[in-house]
């Protein structure tokens, strides 16, 4: 079948549409998959500019540039931009570039679906920032003020900003279950002949699991946001106590996908990883299986053990011993993979160019965010760590380090492939070295508050946490501006820059480079076979 | 005025920076524990930390070794092995697995344990209980048994707006101060329950180790036993709107003789308002007294001119309500009149009923009516006494 529509595409490859046309009716997953990353980075700018303005609210203690509302707006936009916006379109865009690729196939297996999964996004982008515009004119009262988690019954009292959410939430959904199909279709049907599953490169396994978790959660997610649409609008009551509902009922439906969904964001970042180290240690991935493995433990465990988000509401001692548990045992499966990231390098003849330094920098970073979230697990301690800067460091350590950063990694190792120009060493390298040493710098400090006792989601604090929230916001700014390298660097190296070979590194192994830098428009025009 | 601004921080940051050793409040750790599932939390976290941060280096060294020494740029030559290559090999990678495979569940797994059990334990030898009720944005206190029972109040936060908008100084108490603290006796487990009237908060004291959340219409539990006297200062961790920021938690714990006296204290001013409750008030008295009980409860959302924030919050302005008959022809109260709103509230505008006493709700209307509404009659106390 995949023959076939090679043949056929050949003959037209000179008369798809041109301009905005192109891209609004693409079904060329190159095209898709580059829509993705574009949309992916200006919504992490748009979440980090909205943040910068919590960062300067938080400069000192006292309110000075924007009301406790539109603080609580500001907090819960910009982890939903981050979260549904930046990172998981990142993966899904690596996904369309880059399984075709490294399976030997000619596009993703639905490209019509393809192009609709994406185009769910922009709209799901406007419906969150909306209301901020809206308020301007008068209309509502802003977006969605509850933080990203949408409880309830705060979130029944919130203004139209919610309703905007919920919305924004069911298109992001509908997109990633579309886009999760399109992948376990892709994988189990287009591999090149003789790629048995065992033999598939480690990014298409992590991608089947993480579409598996999509498709297991996503749906409680809608459901959990529907119940909450008829609790604000028709009368319903079941997060109401008064109508015999329950308030916490919320929180197990809004964290039995939550929980799966940092894993959601983090396991395509795990796939590629292993690929990276690997080629530039020029030497063979260690521990295949056992990663292989791991990756569906986790995936699996991902799903039963939600509660510990939420250990303070209040549970059986039963109940609190089993999540407790469950958590602490996701510590074996990641650290059999921290071990075949660090088996692989050892002994590797290295080098350090920009995706190499993200890759080891990720390591060192995301295993801080590994060992706080193990001590998180212990209900006792996180009676007091819950709900305080200590958790908000935690996430970041494995949202930003795990997850953008990661995301980081694969942009410099295959921006090369994609453009066809080498980007600026020095430049990347500057990048590097500001994002990570001002991440440390924003983040460590939030530690201490945590633990000093500054709650997350407040607009003002006591005296007491103002050295640190100053050094934290000093350095937010650091690292916000030293984005702007990323930015550049991609775009002068879309523009030109130096002719990259189809290797492009000099230990990179797989199907994606032996193709020419940047690909021909439609992938493999013959099936390579993998013996 | 922008580039002034950002002098002044800088200016500001520099200090900062070269004052943070000289700091003495600057805490790196949680604060001292002033009850035993602190102090166990503390060791917990002191121990996990430790164990975390021995893992974390030792990983890192083994990586350092490797960047330093496996380089291509010292002619290292890359090694073949993707995996474990013979038994020996493979029972020595089992062993990083069997060490965290005891750090965590018998390290701390059993501790765990051990201190989950003992969190919630809130009912063996309870010497007395409490009732916390969190509502947008204050706490009520309430005692349910033994000398103090019926004995409840509210707790606002005290800090001024002058303050919060820096337009003075800020004292040291900043955020974290109330015009009426609870107060609990030194020694006493406490057992201590929680709920809500409105959203879900969360009542924490970062000495007591203990933090749980306030649900509206269920009721969730904790306990305390204080051992040190003092002054204990906390905040509301769940999101709970706008003022979630400024709903702080002060405990005072005072020796058990202490405590009785404050408790008879306590006991004469509920009988003073209670008496209030009865006398006739002229006018001005309630507006006076009512300006205040507006500017503590009223003045976040409907803020002090009255003109709220629309379309969440409605101004009060000649507002029909405000300006509406209370009672009908039968001397009924009518639904929807402006006592009726303030007593059992409507969506996002708290019930007052229990939180405020009579003289309070007849003073807050009156003033209302008065101030915002142009009217001259007055609501008295006994009217509203009469309702309940
Ligand atoms: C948490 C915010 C909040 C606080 C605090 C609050 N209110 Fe309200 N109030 C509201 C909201 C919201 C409404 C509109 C209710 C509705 O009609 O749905 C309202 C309505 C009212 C109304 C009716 C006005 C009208 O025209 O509809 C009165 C009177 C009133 N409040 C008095 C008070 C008094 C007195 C206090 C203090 C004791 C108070 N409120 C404290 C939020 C608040
Ligand atoms: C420039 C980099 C970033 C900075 C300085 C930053 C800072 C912050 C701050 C100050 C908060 C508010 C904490 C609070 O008051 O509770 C926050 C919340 C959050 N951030 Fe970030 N962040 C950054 C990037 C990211 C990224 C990349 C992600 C995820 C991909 C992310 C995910 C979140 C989440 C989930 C929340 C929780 C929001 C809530 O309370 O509902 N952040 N961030
Ligand atoms: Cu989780
Ligand atoms: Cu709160």
């Amino acid at each position: 079948m995949s023959s076939q529509a090679t043949v056929h595409h050949d003959h037209h490859d000179d008369h798809h549409p041109t301009g905005i046309m192109r891209w609004l009716t693409t079904t060329n997953h190159k095209d898709i998959g580059t829509m993705y990353l574009v949309f992916s980075l200006i919504m992490f700018l748009l979440g980090g500019i909205m943040i910068l303005g919590v960062r300067a609210e938080l400069f000192q203690p006292g309110l000075q540039l924007v009301k406790p509302e539109f603080f609580n707006q500001l907090i819960g936009v910009h982890a939903l931009i981050m979260i549904f916006a930046a990172l998981m379109p990142a993966a899904t865009g690596f996904a369309n570039w880059m399984l075709p690729l490294q399976i030997g196939a000619p596009d993703m297996a639905l490209p019509r679906l393809n192009n609709w999964g994406f185009w769910l996004l922009p709209p799901a982008a406007i419906l969150l920032t909306l209301p901020f515009t809206l308020a301007l004119f008068g209309i509502g009262d802003g977006a969605i003020a509850t933080g990203w988690t949408f409880y309830a019954p705060l979130s029944v009292q919130g203004g139209i900003g919610v309703d905007f959410a919920i919305f924004a939430v069911h298109l992001l959904g509908v997109s990633s279950v579309l886009g999760s199909i399109n992948v376990i279709v892709t994988i189990l049907n287009m591999r090149a002949p003789g790629m048995t599953l065992m033999k598939m490169p480690m990014f298409a396994w992590s991608w089947l699991v993480t579409a598996f978790l999509l498709i297991a959660t996503i749906p409680v997610l809608a459901g959990a946001v529907t119940m909450l649409l008829t609790d604000r609008h028709f009368g319903t009551h079941f997060f109401d106590a008064a109508g015999g509902g329950d308030p916490i009922l919320f929180q197990h439906l809004f964290w039995f996908f939550g929980h799966p969904e940092v894993y959601i964001v983090l396991l395509p970042v795990w796939g590629f990883m292993p690929q990276i180290l690997q080629t530039f240690s020029r030497k063979p991935m260690y521990g295949y299986k056992a990663q292989v493995y791991s990756l569906w433990a986790i995936g699996i465990l991902a799903l039963v053990v939600w509660a510990h988000h939420f250990f303070t509401v209040g549970m059986p001692v039963p109940a609190l011993l089993y999540f407790m548990y469950s958590t602490m045992s996701i510590s074996l499966p990641l650290a059999v993979l921290f071990f075949c990231w660090i088996a692989t390098i050892w002994k590797g003849s290295l080098t350090f160019e920009t995706p190499m330094l993200f890759a080891i920098g990720w390591i060192v970073l995301f295993g801080i965010g590994g060992l706080t979230g193990l001590v998180l697990a212990d209900v006792a301690a996180d009676a007091q760590y819950h709900h305080t800067y200590f958790v908000v460091a935690h996430f970041h350590y494995t949202l930003f380090a795990g997850g953008i950063m990661g995301i980081m990694a694969g942009v410099y190792y295959w921006l090369p492939k994609m453009t066809g120009h080498m980007f600026s060493e020095r430049l990347g390298k500057l990048h590097f070295w500001l994002t990570a040493i001002s991440f440390n710098l924003t983040f460590i400090p939030q530690f201490f508050l945590g633990l000093a006792g500054m709650p997350r989601r407040i607009p003002d604090y006591a005296l007491q946490f103002a050295e640190f929230n100053m050094i934290s916001s000093c350095a937010a700014f650091v690292l916000g501006l030293s984005q702007l390298i990323f930015v550049y660097n991609i775009i002068s190296c879309v523009r030109g820059g130096k002719k990259a070979t189809n290797k492009v590194w000099e230990g990179a192994e797989g199907l994606e480079w032996t193709l020419s830098s940047p690909p021909p428009y439609h992938s493999f025009t013959e099936q390579p076979v993998v013996k | 005025m922008f580039t002034q601004w950002f002098k002044n921080r800088w200016m500001l940051l520099i200090s900062v920076l070269l004052s943070l050793h000289a700091h003495a409040e600057i805490t790196w750790n949680f604060p001292t524990p002033a009850t035993p599932m602190a102090e166990d939390t503390l060791h917990v976290h002191n121990k996990f930390m430790l164990i975390v941060m021995v893992i974390f280096l030792v990983v890192l060294g083994i990586m350092i070794y490797s960047i330093y020494n496996h380089r291509k740029s010292k002619g290292f030559k890359a090694a073949k092995f993707d995996g474990p290559s013979n038994k020996s090999q493979l029972i020595w990678t089992l062993v990083p697995f069997a060490i965290l495979l005891y750090i965590d569940f018998i390290l701390m797994g059993i501790p765990a344990y051990h201190s989950v059990v003992a969190m919630e334990d809130t009912k063996t030898n309870a010497d007395m209980v409490i009732k916390v009720t969190g509502s947008q944005w204050r706490w009520q206190y309430e005692y349910m048994d033994g000398d103090a029972q019926g004995l409840k109040f509210v707790s606002n936060l005290k800090t001024s707006e002058d303050e919060i908008y820096n337009k003075t100084d800020k004292n040291p108490q900043y955020l974290l101060d109330v015009d009426n603290h609870l107060v609990l006796p030194v020694d006493k487990k406490v057992r201590v329950l929680l709920t809500s009237t409105d959203v879900i908060h969360n009542w924490w004291v970062p000495a007591f180790g203990a933090a749980r959340d306030a649900i509206p219409g269920f009721l969730r539990e904790t306990w305390v036993k204080i051992d040190k006297p003092g002054v204990y200062r906390g905040q509301c961790k769940e999101l709970c709107g706008k003022g979630h920021g400024f709903m702080p938690v002060v405990v005072e714990a005072v020796p058990e003789a202490d405590y009785k006296v404050w408790v008879e204290a306590q006991k004469v001013k509920l009988a003073a308002a209670a008496e209030g409750a009865n006398k006739e008030w002229s006018k001005d008295e309630l507006v006076a007294k009512g300006k205040e009980v507006y500017a503590k409860n009223c003045q976040v959302c409907h803020q002090a001119n009255g003109k709220g924030l629309p379309p969440a919050f409605p101004s009060l302005v000649d507002s029909a309500i405000v300006k509406g008959k209370i009672f009908d022809e039968q001397g009924k109260l009518l639904k929807d009149s402006h006592l009726d709103r303030v007593l059992n509230g409507k969506g996002v505008m708290p019930a007052w009923k229990s939180v405020l006493n009579d003289v309070e709700i007849a003073a807050v209307v009156t003033y209302e009516r008065v101030d915002f509404g142009g009217m001259s009659d007055t609501l008295q106390p006994a009217q509203v006494k009469a309702l309940r």
